[in-house]
Formats: C-alpha cells, structure tokens, sequence
C-alpha cells in the first residue's frame, strides 16, 4: 500500500489475489477436513471424484447451486436471504489487515487488532438474523445458544488480546509480529501461553465448531440456525464458517506464532539453510498447523453440554485470563528477560 | 496514517458482498423452482409446526447479554492501557490494578449470587 494515495485498480487487484485464493482453500479444506477425519477414523474419505477424491469439491459446489432455494412460507424473506451475507461478508473482510508476508497487507491500519477482533465477532449477527428469520423453532433455538456462547467466549478472547497488546505495545498487525523476531523463543505463545490456549478455544468456540457447535448440533435440535436453508444459501454459511476457521487460525498465526517469521531465526546453521523459504511460506504452514487441529479435535472431542459451556467460559476461561493479564502486565514492568 | 489507509477495507467489503450476490444470484438462476405448501413448511421432525417460534426465551439468555456489555467495556478500557503500559510505568499499572480490583469484586458478587449458572 502506497501511504497517504490510493490506488483503486491496484487494491482490487490485491483485494482479488486475496479472495479468490481463499476461495479455493476454502474448498480444499473442506475436502482436507473428511479425508483427514476419514485417515482418524480408519476410513479413506472421498477418493472417487478426480484423482484422491480432488474434484469432490467442485462436484459439492455443483450440486448446490443446482438445488432449490426452499424459503419457509413463514419467515421473513429479505432477512432469511440477507442472513448468509451478514456472516460472509466479516469473515472475509478480517482479512483485509492480516500480514501474509513483510510486505503485502492490504491494509496496514494501526487498529489492525481491533478490526480483526470485531470481525471475528460479527458473524453473530449473521446467524441470530438466520434463526431468527427461518421462523422455525430448532434454528430459533440455535440461534439463541449461539448469540450467548459467541458473547461468553468474545470476553476471554478480548482479554487475551489484551494481554498480546501489552506484550507487543502495538495494534498494527505488522508491528506485533516485528515485535517476535529474534527466534522461536521470541514468540509471544511462550511468555502468554494461558493467554494462547484461551485464545484459541474461544476461535473454536467463536466460530461454532465441534466441541461447542450447540449452535448446529445435528442430533439435538436437528441443525440449529440453518435448518430451514437448502441450495446456495446454506452453501454461503458452509463457506463463511470455514473462512472463519482461517480467519482465526490466522489471527493466532499472528498474535502467538510469529506470523510470516522463520522459526530457525537465530540458530546458527539452521538458519543459513531455510533463508531461502519466502515469508509466506511460513504463515502457510502455521495456519494450516491450526486448520488441522481443528479438525483433529472435531474428529477427536463429544460435544459440550449447554450448562459445561457456559461454565468453561465464564468460570475457567475468564477468571484464567484476568489472571494472565496481570502477570503479564507485572513482567512488563519488571522486564522480565528475555522477552522484555 | 490518514483515513485513506482504511479505504482498502472498504474496498475488500464491496468485493466480498459482491462475492456473495453473485452465489446467491447465480443459485437461484440455475437452481429449479418448484414450490409447495408442504416444502416451504418449517421443519420440525415430520410434525406440523404447533405455534409460532418466536416464543419468550430463557431470562438467563439477557442476563449474560447484560454482563457481557458489561465486561466487553471493561476491556475496551483494557485496550488503550496495555499500549501505553510501557510509558505509564508502575503508578499506570497499580491505577490499572485498583479498576481491576473493582471488576473482580464485582465478578466474585454475580458468582455468588448464581448468576452464572446453568443447571
């Protein structure tokens, strides 16, 4: 980004690179995500579209954008259709501050922290609106778990990032993560690690994934929020819950693990030897690293009950995170080496 | 940094709003349209819908919306802090730890009090 003048033609271009990329990943991760839960389970997982089973995801795209789009007679129409935007739209806009490498951002904003913060949490609106909409009761039901566990969870999240604010002393994305350099042990994962773990069961939790999926639970109120939606439209809540995935898997890329930094940094001949691995290369397999934990707990954990949610996240997560806050603060002020 | 650094962002909604008016549109273009009374009723296992769904809900469902507004403030007073952390030094930090210490005691009172509970 050029400071102070904008060029329209060539942030679309950037905007582009960024969107239809994730587009793909998105469907290759949904096919990664059976096939890896396929492997857990002592199963193969879609091999027959394609070679390895590589087309099913366009055969999936296919077949749902060829089915009707059946709207209960009755919901609210508008709402009902406007709701899949309402939770792709933030799930892809968080992206718009997340430093792929040293120099491409999007936009490189000093509240950078915020904005993916709050994007994080928008997507709420999204799904209320949807249950609401569908004017049926198990997708009402889901919507409802789904508003207070996404607001539960968002406090011990807002409390992690601030215990990363007062590690890095910044907001801009860029900065947090030039604030890690000199090496693994530089990674804000190991003086916050309470902090890392809170952070990352609330994106869990944020963005309705097993074990805290109350909000769609299949077999309890048959598909929560999107019961009532077929075709495309569920196709929009299938893609914007796994670009959030990303979204938060890299947020803690970001905030934790160094973002796009080399993890050899420092360590004499390892170093010389991975230079030529670019940047990006490293935020890849860091995002991926969580990608596939979220998989691997979705194949491994039951799901929570409404009353052990609730008490994860209100008794444990944020009196932890209070707590963390404070240590953190009191290292800061005694710089405690090597980290500050 | 000037305004125009959030342009971007507004840019990169505009392209993923668009993004999903092109699903949405190009769904109900190539999808087949037969409607019926029984197809467009709402789901719920096999039976006819008894009443309407938006019925009154759990208190506790506002009761934790209350306490999030709550909380969500406090750590908006969080933010500011932990930047300037460095600058202030240790009077910014015990100031910090007395709102702290306000929050908690008002924390440990709705633990008391149950309203945490979900049994």
């Amino acid at each position: 980004m050029v400071q102070g003048s904008i060029k329209p033609f060539w942030v679309i271009l950037e905007v582009l690179a960024v969107v239809v990329p994730m587009l793909l990943v998105v469907a290759y991760l949904l096919l990664a995500e059976r096939k890896v839960i396929g492997y857990i389970q002592v199963r193969i997982g879609p091999n027959r579209v394609g070679w390895f089973g590589l087309l099913q995801p366009i055969a999936d795209l296919v077949k749902l954008i060829t089915k009707e789009i059946v709207v209960p007679k009755k919901s609210n129409r508008y709402l009902f259709v406007v709701a899949p935007l309402l939770t792709l739209v933030p799930a892809f806009a968080g992206f718009a501050v997340i430093p792929f490498t040293e120099n491409f951002v999007i936009a490189n904003i000093n509240a950078g922290v915020l904005f993916g913060f709050a994007m994080s949490s928008l997507g709420v609106y999204g799904v209320l609106i949807a249950g609401w909409a569908s004017n049926s009761k198990y997708a009402m039901f889901g919507s409802l778990r789904s508003a207070a566990q996404t607001v539960s969870y968002e406090i011990a999240m807002g409390f992690a990032l601030v215990g990363v604010l007062i590690a890095a002393g910044s907001m801009n994305l860029s900065a947090i993560v030039l604030s890690q350099h000199g090496g693994i042990l530089h990674w804000w994962f190991i003086p916050l690690l309470p902090l890392f773990f809170i952070f990352w069961i609330a994106g869990v939790a944020e963005t309705n994934r097993a074990p805290f999926d109350l909000a769609e639970g299949e077999s309890e109120i048959v598909a929560g929020f999107h019961v009532e939606y077929s075709g495309i439209t569920f196709a929009i809540f299938f893609l914007a819950e796994y670009i959030s995935m990303i979204l938060i898997s890299a947020l803690l890329t970001t905030f934790f693990l160094g973002g796009w930094l080399s993890p050899f940094e420092g360590i004499p001949l390892l170093q010389e030897w991975f230079k030529f691995v670019p940047g990006f290369v490293w935020f890849c397999i860091k995002v991926c690293w969580f990608l596939y934990v979220y998989i691997w707990i979705r194949a491994t954990f039951p799901r929570y009950r409404y009353d052990q949610l609730m008490r994860l996240g209100w008794k444990v997560l944020i009196p932890v995170s209070i707590v963390w806050v404070f240590v953190a603060a009191l290292m800061v002020i005694l710089h405690v080496k090597p980290w500050f | 940094m000037t305004i125009t650094d959030y342009a971007p962002i507004l840019i990169f909604i505009l392209i993923a709003l668009a993004l999903g008016v092109i699903m949405l549109v190009a769904g109900s273009i190539l999808s087949p349209k037969a409607p019926s009374d029984e197809k467009s009723a709402a789901y719920e296992c096999g039976f006819p819908a008894f009443e309407d769904a938006r019925l009154p809900f759990d208190v506790r469902f506002y009761l934790v919306s209350i306490l999030f507004i709550l909380f969500d403030l406090e750590t908006a007073f969080f933010f500011p802090w932990a930047l300037v952390l460095r600058k202030l030094g240790t009077f910014g930090f015990m100031a910090m730890m007395l709102f702290l210490l306000l929050l908690i005691i008002g924390f440990v009172y709705e633990w008391n009090q149950g309203a945490l509970e979900w049994e």
